[in-house]
């Protein structure tokens, strides 16, 4: 009976459709009311005048579009930007080659070398910016040996400016850069390198033609696992930087627990929001534009 | 054929840098010098005067709470999440629903901080205890959910089918079957969850309000007013505590919550 037949499956189609609903909900509903609506708040009471008691006012305004005109943060979303970039460059600089030798390592000696690169990255973010600040300190160790070794000025100070806070961004980034890098060299085929320096690659050449290449999908996501964090960092310019290296996140903190202008806070979020945006979108597109031609040279068409 | 070095010893350089700064301050926290640098003997005494903060227990308390409370449902939140993610991948939905899972990922932390900090404001709750698991299950869920799925993705469904063929109930079989074959998974998912809410700073500062204090923001006030040798011993502590709970871990092979924390 093709009719029954019909029926069931439509109960059976029906009961799936419940048992997703079911599934889904509880996780939809939490992450839009916790995460979608907040973020989407942001924007909105950006436009809302900061009421005199550190909330949010009544009625519409401009101001916090006018205060954003400012030159000072003009001048610190594009310091934002350069030390981000900086760090990201060093990171990758460093994490290339230890993400490369650690996937290169004999078995046993591979899972210790991951080990040792995994435990920085569970250990207490607060922490790791804090020894730094008591070495750095001008009682510190790494003070001392510098000065004896003539390096620096005995009243020179490693603490409060702008290269502390790139040195301390990359300590504590650069754990999160080598485990992509790493998780794609294992899986590198590594006869390739050969192949290419059998055909008369020198051993630069064929790293940067053949492995690089091959790592592609690892190299994209360290960058983005430290560029973006990095652009929001907030602790490391507070605890090691100086008021001549505040971040775009230190003017954030500040709006809200300095002198509590909600709404200006709000909208230094969202210059922030676009400078995360810019490097996620220029990913997906490179990736598109990637896809398109592989599919193109596949088809054979021009 | 001969390997270059170079990457060798790039990688011995980045492990002394990752290590000596730790190495240092573990070692300084057994100086009863009251500044770094010299060494003035050994001494306990920093350890000794930790347990006479009343604040720093409380906060730990308070960290401790959060953390189970927060665990527990984002483990359940997850895990449903990380199930219709699995069955049901193709419908539309479930896009919607992993760009909504992942998105948290990619945000930094501060813009979570602030924009839950607004969304609290403006809804007139009182900022404490309640706010802090609120944020915390809110950037734990994503984290459990892509960890289980991916356990869920290596699973051999047919013993399942097999339990059901002999005449296992749906339900015994998600008991008896399913439940054991996810647990390593639920482990290193609910590790990552506890870790994660432990160590949140900057989140939990937006949100936490004068009153509830959580060992982050108690150590972060503690570098503010240079209280530096007991955060020294503290530290210790906390990272004693933390390589007990990497061990852990790698023994509910962490693979899978490692390809997940890094956006694999």
């Amino acid at each position: 009976m093709p009719d029954r037949r019909r029926r069931v499956a439509a109960v059976t189609r029906l009961r799936r459709r419940g048992q997703e609903l079911l599934l889904t909900a509880p996780g939809v509903f939490w992450l839009s009311l916790f995460f979608l609506v907040p973020t989407a708040l942001v924007f909105i009471l950006a436009f809302r005048p900061a009421d005199p008691f550190g909330g949010i006012g009544r009625g519409w305004t401009l101001a916090t579009l006018r205060a954003l005109a400012d030159p000072q943060y003009l001048a610190i979303a594009w310091r934002t930007l350069w030390v981000s970039f900086t760090a990201t460059v060093i990171c990758m600089l460093l994490a290339v080659p230890t993400g490369y030798a650690v996937a290169r390592a004999p078995m046993r000696r591979r899972n210790l070398l991951l080990m040792l690169v995994i435990v920085p990255f569970w250990t207490s973010f607060l922490i790791r910016v804090f020894a730094w600040k008591s070495i750095l300190h001008p009682e510190g160790l790494i003070k001392k040996v510098l000065v004896l070794a003539g390096l620096v000025d005995a009243n020179a100070s490693l603490l409060y400016h702008l290269g502390a806070v790139i040195l301390v961004t990359v300590y504590a980034f650069l754990p999160f850069a080598i485990l992509p890098i790493y998780a794609a060299a294992e899986k590198f085929d590594y006869r390739l390198i050969e192949a290419a320096r059998d055909l008369g690659a020198r051993p630069f050449a064929a790293f940067r033609k053949v492995f690089l290449p091959g790592v592609r999908q690892g190299l994209i996501t360290a960058v983005l696992v430290v560029f973006i964090p990095a652009l929001g960092s907030y602790v490391v310019p507070d605890i090691v930087g100086g008021t001549g290296s505040e971040l775009l996140g230190n003017k954030i903190a500040q709006r809200v627990f300095v002198d509590r202008n909600l709404p200006l806070a709000g909208g230094l979020s969202i210059v922030l929001t676009l400078a995360v945006l810019t490097p996620l979108l220029a990913v997906l597109t490179l990736r598109r534009r990637k896809g398109r031609a592989v599919s193109r040279d596949a088809g054979g068409q021009p | 054929m001969k390997r270059s070095r170079f990457p060798f010893i790039v990688t011995g350089a980045v492990l002394v840098f990752f290590y000596l700064p730790i190495l240092i301050l573990i070692v300084d926290s057994f100086n009863s010098s009251r500044f770094g640098g010299a060494w003035r003997g050994f001494s306990l005494k920093w350890y000794a005067r930790l347990f006479h903060e009343p604040a720093i227990w409380e906060a730990a308390r308070n960290t401790l709470l959060i953390a189970l409370l927060v665990t527990f449902v984002s483990l359940v939140l997850g895990t449903a999440s990380a199930l219709a993610l699995h069955r049901f991948f193709k419908s539309r939905l479930q896009r919607f629903h992993y760009t909504l899972v992942y998105t948290p990922l990619v945000v930094p932390e501060i813009l979570m901080g602030i924009s839950l900090l607004m969304a609290f404001v403006a809804a007139g709750v009182k900022l404490g205890m309640l706010t802090i698991i609120l944020a915390h299950v809110t950037f734990c869920v994503s984290y459990v959910a892509l960890i289980v799925l991916g356990r869920l993705q290596d699973f051999d469904f047919s013993i399942v089918e097999a339990a059901r063929d002999l005449g296992a109930s749906s339900w015994t079989a998600a008991w008896r079957v399913v439940l054991p074959m996810l647990a390593p998974g639920l482990a290193a998912a609910g590790l990552i969850a506890f870790t994660l809410s432990v160590d949140d700073f900057v989140i939990t500062f937006f949100v936490a309000g004068p009153g509830a204090t959580t060992l982050p923001i108690r150590v972060y006030s503690m570098i503010k007013h240079g209280a530096t040798p007991l955060i020294n011993a503290l530290s210790t502590l906390l990272l004693a505590l933390t390589f007990t709970t990497v061990l852990v871990s790698q023994r509910l092979s962490a693979s899978g919550a490692l390809k997940s924390r890094t956006m694999e």
